[in-house]
């Protein structure tokens, strides 16, 4: 960590860069915020640790409207957003100096409190140099230990690799931590009956709040006005009165990010009600895989999207019925 | 003998169809007197791509049972490549409402050209069938919109 | 006083329930919320917060006002009735009642809303005192004692075995109708003092719970408001509505019509100060920036509210924001970093 904060000064001093974006520690051990530091001094504030979850490519879209450069932290992951973004021209490549960072796999809080840890004090074992496979909690209710494996975010498990897709300088090193298939989850699913598969998500969303949280932190939904903020069309952006309304909301939000979509996994992991939206996305990763040759979104700047693409030779849409 | 009173299953059908060929081809339909239920509701669209999903879906939010979208065959769009661009939109679309658990069959794509009349009337008794064996559709409908 | 085993509640549950609605917290696909109780439901008193407040019971998130109901040429308009039959409400905690009490301000006085109002009346609230309070709590910053929560009944569960207070006159009331569970516990007050007292105690060691809330106050507006902070704060804000629809004591509410094809429902929900429309006009919006709606969340529950609620705050110190928002944004960054800039620490 002190390896970043010292580059970032470096390159804060050498005016290369007129701010930085990284993660700023909080009163909690485990609430980093996405933040700005725009001198030395408040770097003291900067960390980077294994709750830093936060993809800070979205926010990538602002700076580019900024003044000057910024310098920003992005993990493995975060860079396919950044990719992405860069091909729908949201950002600017010439105002991003981009420190690919290391990442051994980052912790889900939620998952840290399901194993019954309250009264958090302090957690050791997530700071980057350490090697650990556990992490050692101290509450106020006593010393808990949880293995760093059992704790991770759901995305990490399948990882895309340790490889930063686009960067200026890298630093630290990362860990492999893919130990699932990236589609098991979908195939669990579709190996369902129609019926269970309608009454899985139909308790799964109905969880729904509206809070929108999983499309503002999401890089690929970067549109200036979004249709479900409309008023000029009834699209209802904040009740939650009919469990249809969520479904439509969820299944258009996968729409319009698919074949955009990077699977970094943001939607899953800010979602207060633990929807694993994730899976409206995967599916549809699954799909243009199967259908349309294999594509990773964020790989490149340059290929053409499977949504704005197409060949005489396309499945027709009956295909979905007659493969049962 | 007595008339019983039979409620029969009459399903809501939405039909996209594109101005170019399709929509001709449910006027040749008409024009040659080949039948269809009165139960399918055309919409004109002035090509299959303008078909959005929240079109399909807002269909069956506000009650209907079927949805059909009828463009022009691959190849001879109106303006050479809509409708690729929609066959792509609506398989995946279609693979998400399987993949929710939507029976399979509510929603189809037909390709059906202006001078098709024949086509057009046969794909719509048949549509109108496969609904009317699927019966009526309360998965996506939402219930506000209950009379 | 009274108490129950812990293992008998079901039938306590089953009971209440058999006369009116019972609301209580409730494992749904592995969160969880207050629902209705069902004999199926898997009930969950452990969790300390749940993931939305139970303001739900009294002030949904959505709700239906009328129904205009088109037949030909002819419109007919049938109000929503309001709440007619009796409710209880298990489990809110201390700092969930102390929040309805800010919603009290806000719904019950003139102008009263009547749905509110309704299911006010027709509410009974059975608040669990907290055992384990958690590091994102700060209840006691705001008055709240989470060892002895303020409602109809209070209970506390300790070792197995939940006691029960009736406060109120609709506590008694309730007692009554279930007194064939509950054995009487006077002698045993001393057992739930001395459960207070560790919980006091705990709460003590938690790092929130001694947060300054000096220089927040009604007359903060003009030193507050224009303060250059704000500009910093709000920028890790993604402007989503979790915090505002977690919170005990968001009361701003939206009203909007649904076209049900054969008429409409006008319906209103949730508002969050966080959405771009929040308080739009003919005229546009009120408030064109985040860093303006940002400002107005904290403004309101520590400025604007006291100022016209003789000082009361709305704000509980639930933790609920603390735990759930996607940038680890809070009130209590708020509050910390006005105080940082003015030079002392807490």
């Amino acid at each position: 960590m002190q390896e970043l904060i010292n580059r970032a000064k470096e390159l804060l001093a050498d005016n290369t860069v007129a701010r930085v974006l990284g993660w700023r520690a909080g009163d909690l051990p485990y609430d980093p915020e996405p933040a700005y530091f725009e001198t030395e001094d408040a770097l003291k504030d900067f960390v980077y640790n294994g709750f830093c979850g936060a993809n800070l490519s979205k926010y990538m879209i602002e700076a580019s409207k900024l003044e000057g450069k910024t310098l920003v932290f992005l993990k493995p992951c975060d860079t396919y957003s950044f990719n992405q973004l860069l091909k729908e021209h949201r950002v600017d490549r010439e105002k991003a100096y981009i420190i690919g960072v290391g990442c051994k796999g980052k912790l889900d809080i939620e998952k840290i409190r399901k194993q019954g840890v309250k009264g958090i004090r302090g957690i050791s074992g997530a700071e980057m140099t350490d090697d650990a496979d556990v992490l050692t909690i101290d509450t106020i209710y006593g010393e808990k230990t949880c293995a760093y494996q059992d704790v991770m975010l759901g995305r990490c498990h399948v990882c895309k690799g340790k490889e930063h897709k686009v960067y200026d300088e890298l630093i630290g090193e990362s860990r492999e931590t893919t130990d699932a298939e990236r589609f098991a989850e979908v195939e669990a699913i579709e190996a369902m009956s129609p019926q269970e598969r309608f009454a899985y998500f139909k308790k799964e969303l109905s969880k729904c709040i509206r809070c929108n949280a999983c499309r503002n932190v999401c890089p690929a939904c970067s549109c200036r006005k979004c249709v479900f903020d409309s008023n000029k069309f009834d699209s209802s952006q904040k009740a939650n009165a009919d469990s249809f309304e969520e479904k439509m909301f969820h299944i258009i939000r996968a729409f319009h990010v698919a074949g955009r979509c990077t699977d970094c996994g943001e939607c899953s992991r800010v979602c207060p009600q633990g929807i694993p939206l994730h899976l409206f996305n995967r599916k549809f990763i699954k799909e243009i895989d199967q259908l349309y040759g294999e594509y990773q979104a964020g790989e490149d700047t340059e290929s053409k999207a499977p949504l704005t693409d197409y060949t005489f030779e396309d499945a027709e849409p009956s295909i979905i019925g007659e493969r049962g | 003998m007595s008339i019983e009173a039979k409620e029969e299953f009459r399903p809501k059908i939405v039909a996209f169809c594109c101005n170019w060929c399709s929509y001709a081809g449910a006027d040749l339909a008409g024009s040659s007197r080949l039948g269809y239920p009165a139960d399918v509701k055309i919409i004109r669209v002035p090509c299959s791509c303008r078909v959005n999903p929240m079109f399909i879906l807002r269909a069956f939010e506000k009650g209907a049972d079927g949805v059909i979208m009828c463009g022009c065959h691959p190849g001879d769009c109106h303006y050479s490549t809509g409708n690729y661009y929609a066959r792509r939109r609506m398989t995946l679309l279609f693979s998400m409402l399987d993949f929710i658990g939507v029976e399979n069959g509510r929603t189809r794509v037909e390709w059906v050209s202006a001078a098709e009349g024949a086509r057009f009337s046969d794909t719509m008794n048949d549509f109108v069938e496969k609904i009317r064996s699927l019966g009526k559709n309360v998965r996506l409908e939402d219930l506000r919109c209950r009379s | 006083m009274y108490k129950i085993a812990k293992d008998d509640l079901n039938s306590l549950f089953r009971l209440i329930a058999s006369g009116q609605e019972l609301y209580l917290p409730e494992n749904i696909g592995g969160q969880v919320n207050f629902a209705p109780w069902s004999e199926e439901a898997e009930v969950d008193l452990d969790t300390l917060k749940t993931v939305k407040s139970p303001k739900d019971a009294f002030f949904p998130q959505s709700e239906n006002l009328y129904t205009v109901k088109r037949d030909g040429k002819k419109l007919s308009v049938e109000p929503e009735k309001l709440k007619e039959q009796s409710f209880v409400v298990f489990g809110m905690r201390a700092c969930d009642t102390a929040g309805l009490k800010v919603l009290d301000r806000v719904f019950l006085s003139d102008p009263v809303d009547t749905f509110y109002a309704a299911r006010r009346a027709h509410g009974t609230v059975v608040a669990l005192a907290c055992h384990e309070p958690e590091e994102s709590c700060f209840c006691k910053v705001f008055g709240v004692d989470c060892a002895e929560p303020e409602a109809d009944v209070a209970a506390w569960i300790i070792d197995g075995t939940l006691y029960w207070k009736p406060v109120t006159e609709k506590g008694q009331a309730l007692t009554e109708s279930v007194k064939e569970l509950l054995e009487p516990a006077d002698d045993e007050a001393g057992k739930v003092e001395a459960e207070k007292d560790a919980v006091r105690g705990i709460r003590e060691q938690l790092p929130y719970m001694n947060l300054s809330l000096e220089g927040w106050n009604g007359d903060a507006l003009a030193e507050k408001f224009d303060s250059p902070l704000w500009e910093e704060l709000y920028k890790p804000c993604l402007a989503c509505g979790t915090c505002t629809f977690v919170c005990p004591t968001c009361q701003c509410y939206d009203i909007k019509d649904y076209d049900t094809g054969h008429g409409v429902q006008r319906y209103r929900c949730w508002d969050s100060c966080m959405y771009s429309d929040f308080t739009m006009m003919a005229h546009g919006n009120n408030r064109t920036s985040q860093m303006q709606r940002f400002r107005q969340r904290f403004m309101h529950k520590l400025v604007y509210f006291p100022a016209n609620n003789d000082g009361m705050y709305s704000c509980v110190g639930c933790g609920r924001c603390v735990e759930k928002c996607p940038a680890s944004l809070n009130i209590v960054k708020v509050i910390k970093s006005f105080q940082d800039q003015g030079g002392e620490k807490a």
